[in-house]
């Protein structure tokens, strides 16, 4: 084979990079967090709801979020009314955390396991938590 | 670096978009709540018409007069205080009126008093704003009330708003401003580095009923409300005052009035 | 064609080499600005863009001067330019990478410059710019790469080329008009809010470009075995005269503007610019650096003995160039700025981070440039039936 090793060489480096993400992981925890919702504003509900119902919110906050946003910022609507008819105040930091004050372990655990970083958290302030 | 998912997504959307060779806007590329779900105004809100506000500059006779209404709205807004002026960020500032009209600065011969006092400047939320027309995000816009508001979440700093505003009332954070922030307000967020920011006329106020921040504080010294209606302060000031505003003639329409009548008591 | 840029002598791979030195250094110090701010340049809340935005105007100049080998050519037939077509075509292609890793590179939030295209929006000439400089880097590559492709193989460019080619005459003065009317339609900025913007603009891109690939020609010229023809290179000369004269003409208006109806903020940015204003004038001497070298340029290029000849020629093309770079690149940018709405004067100067970032993206443009022309220079020396020595 015509330069032969060189080609190899390419190949194998090649291949250590596009596996990275397999063998990155070996040896990492592979337990699906589950995110807290033991925090004292939440106890002191007496119905334990959300928003919006729970299996919506887990996979669909991102979009809820992104859309609070526009309404509160850009569409001058300050007041988001549910799909079971009950009126909330849109905002990240005095609506969703002031009952989820538990950032570390409601928000960052599941999205340090899914890998992403969303930068609500550059602006918006997180609550005060207690180490 | 942070390049998230959701960035990643975005930029590969645009050049996808780009390569089929239209211009689509895709709003809302995820798919819509699925639950009915409506939204709606709090109810007492000051909010039809065009907002404006009315400064009478001879109501401020002490530095602590300023000093209040300034630091009112800096502590709600997470304004950071920066001493490099060359990078301070501000919403609403004291500056002589030679500063604050430089057009009218030839009039050597004007009141002494006058040429010593400071005034109040903040943005103008202009009938015809710059910064709207250059914004290449449409991050800065103009809202059916008039106020020409800022959505952080959008800008790209590239700062051409600031090249736009001839009153100087946008700031950009040169860094992270957190680390010159000294008491975080919980209930509103900061800014984070690469955007610009600048009054706006506190909306999250206005939407609970409440006056601006800086109003509140001035002890009646500031008159905010709706321009349009016949009955507001607003009005009842600007029939009563000479008023003037600032950079007129640039044909934005500020709406910001400064009342000079009695400067005499200052 | 891609691969000529392999093969190549000693010096090419040290001048490659050295490029990419400096691209890395730039990087370094774009990595610092993009994870503490644009804090660690010299830019300010009231000279809110620097050298940044001023490199992006001036080399915008840069890339439309293509047309004015593009006009002759094509719409003259005026065949002496055949030659050094391609070298202006891929000249513009450069400039154009450069105009847009400048813009991204001066901006708060880079990641997200899609909104750019997520949100469009027409009012904004921003939009716009970055509309026009895109489609000028789409023809640009495809008009040079599709000429040059064809002529490797012997045969004339495909038909379908020509429209393109005239496409690009509107477009090139287009990408220049539009980078004026990012600073010409703001109110308060005196010093831009002039309808000679434009014209201004168009003026020095067509001396500035012109001269730059004088210097560029005869150093192909020199290193190559590709002659783009003495001729035509002299022939460039009378280009950019006439372009320096016209665009001293348009100056010297503004300053009659200015200076005669003795409105304060007319006159006060030329003031700072060439006097200084309120005791400030960091920018003094390089403006009259700058003007001394225009009319060292203006001399050498109006008398025929001097531009007819080779030294001269590019003793004034060099001086030219760097009177607009300095004129186009920092002083418009920054002077606009001077005083700032409120009559007070902050200065500006470039930090030393902020110089690598830009000395980094001039090496990035030279670097595409040298590859763009090696694989130019490949082909010609195939076609002329000349081995390829290096």
């Amino acid at each position: 084979m015509y330069n032969g090793g060189k080609i190899i060489l390419g190949i194998v480096i090649f291949l250590a990079l596009a596996a990275f993400p397999f063998y990155g992981d070996i040896g990492k925890a592979n337990v699906t967090p589950e995110p807290n919702l033991d925090t004292p504003e939440i106890r002191k509900l007496e119905e334990k709801k959300c928003v919006e119902p729970e299996e919506f919110m887990k996979a669909e906050h991102m979009s809820l979020l992104n859309k609070w946003r526009d309404l509160a910022v850009r569409d001058e609507t300050t007041v988001y009314v549910a799909s079971d008819g009950e009126s909330y105040n849109i905002s990240l930091q005095n609506t969703c955390m002031r009952c989820h004050s538990n950032k570390k372990e409601f928000c960052d655990k599941c999205h340090e396991y899914a890998g992403v970083s969303p930068y609500c958290w550059d602006c918006h302030l997180a609550p005060k938590e207690g180490k | 670096m942070g390049i998230d998912r959701r960035d990643f997504l975005k930029m590969a959307g645009a050049s996808a978009i780009l390569a089929i060779g239209g211009l689509t806007i895709v709003e809302d590329i995820t798919k819509d709540i699925a639950q009915a779900s409506e939204s709606a105004s709090e109810s007492g809100a000051v909010a039809a018409g065009k907002l404006a506000m009315v400064i009478d500059v001879a109501k401020f006779k002490t530095g602590d007069d300023y000093a209040r209404v300034i630091d009112a709205c800096n502590s709600i807004h997470n304004i950071p205080v920066i001493d490099d002026p060359k990078s301070e960020v501000k919403w609403i500032w004291a500056d002589t009126f030679e500063h604050t009209f430089p057009e009218q600065q030839e009039e050597a011969h004007m009141k002494e008093s006058l040429k010593e006092k400071p005034f109040l400047l903040l943005c103008n939320h202009c009938e015809h704003p710059p910064c709207v027309r250059v914004c290449p995000t449409k991050a800065t816009f103009k809202r059916s009330d008039g106020i020409v508001m800022q959505d952080m979440h959008r800008c790209i700093g590239c700062r051409f708003c600031m090249a736009g505003c001839p009153y100087g009332s946008r700031s950009f954070n040169w860094t992270d401003p957190r680390p010159n922030i000294k008491d975080e307000n919980p209930d509103y967020p900061t800014r984070m580095k690469g955007v610009v920011e600048k009054c706006t006329f506190c909306t999250e106020r206005l939407a609970k009923g409440l006056e601006p921040a800086c109003v509140e504080a001035s002890n009646g010294a500031m008159v905010f409300g709706d321009i349009t209606d016949a009955n507001s302060e607003v009005r009842k000031v600007l029939n009563e005052a000479y008023t003037i505003r600032r950079k007129p003639e640039l044909g934005t329409g500020p709406k910001v009035y400064y009342v000079m009548g009695g400067a005499d008591n200052a | 064609m891609l691969e000529k840029m392999l093969y190549g002598s000693r010096n090419y791979w040290i001048w490659v080499l050295s490029l990419l030195a400096v691209i890395g250094v730039g990087f370094l110090f774009y990595l610092q600005q993009f994870n503490t701010g644009l804090g660690i340049t010299g830019m300010s809340r009231d000279v809110s863009w620097g050298l940044y935005i001023g490199q992006f105007t001036f080399l915008v100049g840069v890339a439309a001067s293509a047309v004015m080998l593009v006009i002759p050519f094509y719409l003259h037939n005026y065949k002496k330019f055949g030659k050094l077509l391609i070298l202006g075509e891929f000249l513009a292609v450069a400039a154009v990478l450069m105009c847009m890793t400048f813009i991204v590179v001066d901006m708060g939030q880079p990641m997200r410059v899609a909104n750019m295209f997520l949100y469009p929006t027409p009012n904004s000439v921003m939009f716009w710019d970055a509309t026009v400089l895109l489609g000028y880097l789409i023809l640009n590559i495809t008009i040079g790469w599709t000429a040059m492709g064809a002529e490797r193989k012997g045969f004339p460019p495909p038909k379908w080329v020509k429209p393109l080619i005239y496409l690009s005459i509107p477009w090139a003065f287009s990408i220049h008009t539009v980078t004026a009317f990012l600073y010409a339609g703001l109110p308060g900025r005196h010093y831009w809010l002039t309808a000679i913007l434009a014209p201004r603009f168009l003026a020095s891109a067509f001396a500035g470009g012109p001269a730059l690939l004088i210097i560029l020609a005869l150093i192909v010229r020199k290193l190559s075995k590709f002659d783009p023809g003495l001729d035509a290179i002299m022939a460039v000369g009378k280009i950019v005269a006439y372009a320096m004269v016209a665009n001293v003409f348009f100056l010297l208006l503004e300053v009659f503007t200015a200076f005669y109806s003795n409105i304060p903020g007319h006159m006060y940015t030329f003031q700072y610019l060439f006097s200084g204003l309120e005791g400030h004038g960091k920018l003094v001497p390089l403006m009259w650096t700058s003007a001394i070298l225009a009319a060292i340029a203006l001399v050498l290029l109006i008398n025929p003995r001097t531009r007819g000849s080779q030294n001269t020629l590019v003793a004034a093309c060099v001086a030219l160039f760097a009177s607009l770079w300095i004129d186009k690149g920092f002083g418009l940018t920054v002077g606009g700025f001077v005083p700032n709405p409120f009559d007070t004067v902050t200065e500006y100067w470039p930090t030393v981070p902020e110089t690598f970032i830009v000395l980094g993206i001039w090496a990035l443009g030279a670097l595409v440039l040298t590859i763009l022309y090696k694989v130019a220079i490949g082909v010609r020396e195939e076609t002329a039936g000349v081995e390829a020595e290096h």
